[in-house]
């Protein structure tokens, strides 16, 4: 990786590489990873890192997945500030564990590189892993670019360890699409980075041996309904930090972040719902369209977890026909998970939309301009005829 | 080593009031592990016995800090929290001088079957860790369900006694065998009624940096089938029979630690323990003899290996 000394650095890098960039420069106590195809690369070059003492980070190379998180769970419980990184069935190995890291409210963090869960194997871009865990208690922040996977990473340690929240947070990229893309980006300078994230210091540690405590208590029916509810007010809390921490983040490096980015949707009638790269391509779409005349826009959504939909509904009020493309089929055969909670989020609109799912891009399977233009025409059509003929499909297909 | 009575004036760091069962071998088996420690020390524990009846919220009986993260990663948890140890050290967050032991416990459940890759991970890559085992033979956290550690012939909830397979059908997982084989510096079988052999195995174990390993016959009166106020003489009886050789593997070289003058049959041992009654029920002698043959076929190979260099 080629990196220019200049003092505003600016860099042509992959997802990863710009990943394994982030983490060497957050240099964090514990990083226990496991490789697995998308996400190598991070692994790979934080690795080289270590190697090179360039960090002083204690790399631990576990025999799965499984063991990375519970590595992590051990190593944040000790007070360390703990990175991995991992795709699809790796994220699906750390299921159970991942329930164990929010519930623990341990502020891990974790970039998954998105990845197809298996069967049939695919080793390409959707978003079934990341949707997989989206109820384990994880925030869950979403990157279009590779700009965009490099400010998260440092936003979610700020987030994560916020006192009103601490739990862990994920940050995720598309597979391949912009894990393995060159793009150019700004980068920070290792100060910046180490002034804007701090130092981390945990409340309660297993390694105060003068102040034993037990991590992972039993808890019964009079104290776990308890734990839960704190977990899922902080959840909740997170929502502000996020925003906090975002505006924080634009005013000191120029690159503001909110819960979603709007594009021409303050007049649009007509509007995509997307995460990650596709969203880059529904851009394209819409600065066609736009130049056509047509009333059309985006949403794409940064903050998953918790889902804001408060924010959603009010950023999408006027608009009269929406497409949620969803990367991930939640098999419900209802849509998929984008679509079913935005849905929800805009039933408290007094002036309901037309809200269609429409599933794509499974596998990796390209999502291109076109593709997009015909999402749009169709929702011309629902929008003049007040008529939606298909609530859930498949497209690309 | 402290002697007994030294032993007995020791600040319990494992308390009383958890909710393990009147004759568990599992309390005896960690106060005298703890005795010999003369560092702080960090636990991690596999979900199970020692786990569920010990930390009823809001009580806890560890006076050293513990984490129990889940059933099959002990070994994985501990292994961070050592990490975290290194690192936060290194980085001058904890004093230099600050030592800390870490010791993962699991049973035989979280150990010879769902555990073990998680163990077999950790005990290579070198964490300075003691992996102690308490193995009862069983799923006995859940109401006595096979495992691979469970006797041949044994009648679990998911091997039970019937009228065509009567009892578990396979030999036990040589776990102790299967840890040697990742060339930690020491492993040894211990049993809690010998308190002076196993306090030696503790310190030897923690002696060591790096990863090394206790397995430990924990009685268990629930799925034993046993009396409470026996288990400690059941402890012994197995070690007697040769059905738990008392041994320990140091840098590579074995030592079998007892050698009974007499060894008594297994069916000594056997009997007085309700999961093996339908054995002595006729038609099923043959099993009986399976399992003496096998103890003496073990024994002989063990005393074979005695004084030899495994690796």
């Amino acid at each position: 990786m080629a990196i220019s000394t200049a003092t505003k650095k600016q860099a042509g890098l992959t997802g990863n590489s710009a990943v394994a960039y982030a983490m060497k420069q957050i240099n964090p106590d514990v990083c226990p990873a496991y490789p697995i195809t998308p996400s190598t690369g991070v692994v790979e070059e934080f690795s080289s890192y270590v190697a090179d003492g360039a960090v002083e980070t204690e790399f631990i190379t576990v025999e799965s997945e499984h063991s990375a998180m519970s590595a992590c769970i051990g190593a944040s419980a000790a007070g360390a500030r703990v990175m991995t990184a991992t795709s699809s069935q790796g994220l699906a190995l750390m299921w159970e564990m991942l329930y164990i890291a929010s519930g623990m409210r341990l502020p891990i963090i974790l970039t998954n590189v998105n990845r197809a869960l298996s069967a049939p194997i695919n080793i390409h871009c959707d978003h079934s892993d990341s949707m997989g865990a989206r109820d384990s208690g994880w925030i869950q922040l979403y990157s279009e670019t590779v700009q965009e996977a490099y400010d998260n990473l440092f936003q979610a340690v700020r987030i994560a360890e916020d006192k009103d929240v601490l739990l862990p947070a994920m940050v995720c990229l598309d597979g391949f699409i912009t894990s393995h893309a060159i793009e150019n980006l700004t980068l920070l300078e290792d100060s910046e980075v180490q002034e804007f994230i701090g130092e981390y210091r945990a409340e309660h540690t297993l390694l105060d041996t003068d102040n034993p405590i037990t991590y992972g208590a039993m808890t019964l029916q009079d104290s776990y309904m308890i734990f839960k509810h704190q977990q899922s007010e902080a959840m909740a809390r997170a929502k502000d930090v996020v925003k906090r921490v975002g505006k924080e983040f634009g005013e000191k490096f120029g690159r503001g972040y909110g819960l979603f980015e709007e594009y021409m949707l303050d007049d649009a009638e007509e509007a995509v719902v997307v995460l990650n790269s596709a969203a880059g391509t529904t851009k394209v779409a819409v600065d066609e369209l736009r130049k056509a005349g047509r009333k059309v826009g985006l949403l794409k959504p940064r903050l998953f977890r918790p889902f804001p939909f408060r924010e959603i509904a009010g950023a999408m009020k006027g608009v009269k026909a929406i497409a949620v493309l969803d990367r991930a089929d939640s098999m419900s055969g209802f849509g998929g998970p984008l679509f079913t909670e935005t849905r929800s989020a805009l039933y408290e609109l007094e002036a309901r939309p037309k809200v269609v799912s429409r599933i794509f891009g499974l596998g990796g399977r390209d999502f291109k301009v076109k593709d997009a233009v015909e999402v749009f025409d169709e929702l011309q059509k629902i929008k003049k005829t007040g008529k939606v003929e298909t609530l859930t499909k498949y497209i690309t297909l | 080593m402290a002697t007994l009575k030294e032993q007995s004036k020791q600040e319990e760091l494992f308390t009383g009031g958890h909710r393990l069962c009147a004759g568990c071998g599992i309390p005896p088996i960690v106060r005298t592990v703890f005795r010999n420690y003369d560092t702080p020390i960090v636990a991690s524990v596999a979900t199970g016995c020692l786990e569920v009846a010990t930390t009823v919220y809001p009580y806890t009986s560890w006076k050293v800090p513990l984490i129990h993260s889940a059933f099959e990663n002990s070994a994985a948890t501990i292994s961070g929290v050592e990490t975290a140890y290194r690192a936060l050290k290194k980085r001058g967050k904890i004093p230099a001088d600050k030592k800390i032991k870490f010791i993962a416990f699991g049973g035989d459940g979280g150990t010879y079957d769902i555990g073990l890759q998680s163990l077999s991970g950790a005990l290579e890559r070198r964490h300075n860790f003691l992996y102690l085992c308490y193995d009862n033979g069983a799923y006995m956290n859940t109401g006595v369900q096979r495992s691979s550690a469970t006797p041949f012939g044994s009648a679990t909830t998911t091997s039970p006694a019937g009228s065509v397979v009567p009892g578990k059908q396979e030999r036990r997982k040589d776990l102790t065998r299967i840890v040697v084989a990742h060339n930690v510096e020491y492993a040894a079988q211990g049993s809690p009624h010998n308190w002076s052999d196993l306090s030696r195995k503790t310190s030897k174990a923690i002696a060591v940096e790096g990863p090394t390993f206790l397995n430990i016959i924990s009685p268990c009166p629930l799925g034993w089938y046993s009396k409470p106020q026996d288990s400690i003489q059941l402890a012994k009886l197995a070690v007697e029979t040769c059905y738990w050789p008392l041994y320990e593997v140091e840098k590579g070289v074995l030592k079998v630690n007892y050698k009974p003058k007499e060894k008594k049959p297994v069916a000594e041992w056997l009997k007085v323990q309700g999961r093996f009654k339908h054995l002595f029920m006729p038609g099923n002698e043959s099993m009986l003899e399976d399992i003496q043959k096998n103890i003496d076929d073990e024994w002989a190979t063990l005393l074979a290996l005695d004084g030899k260099h495994l690796y």
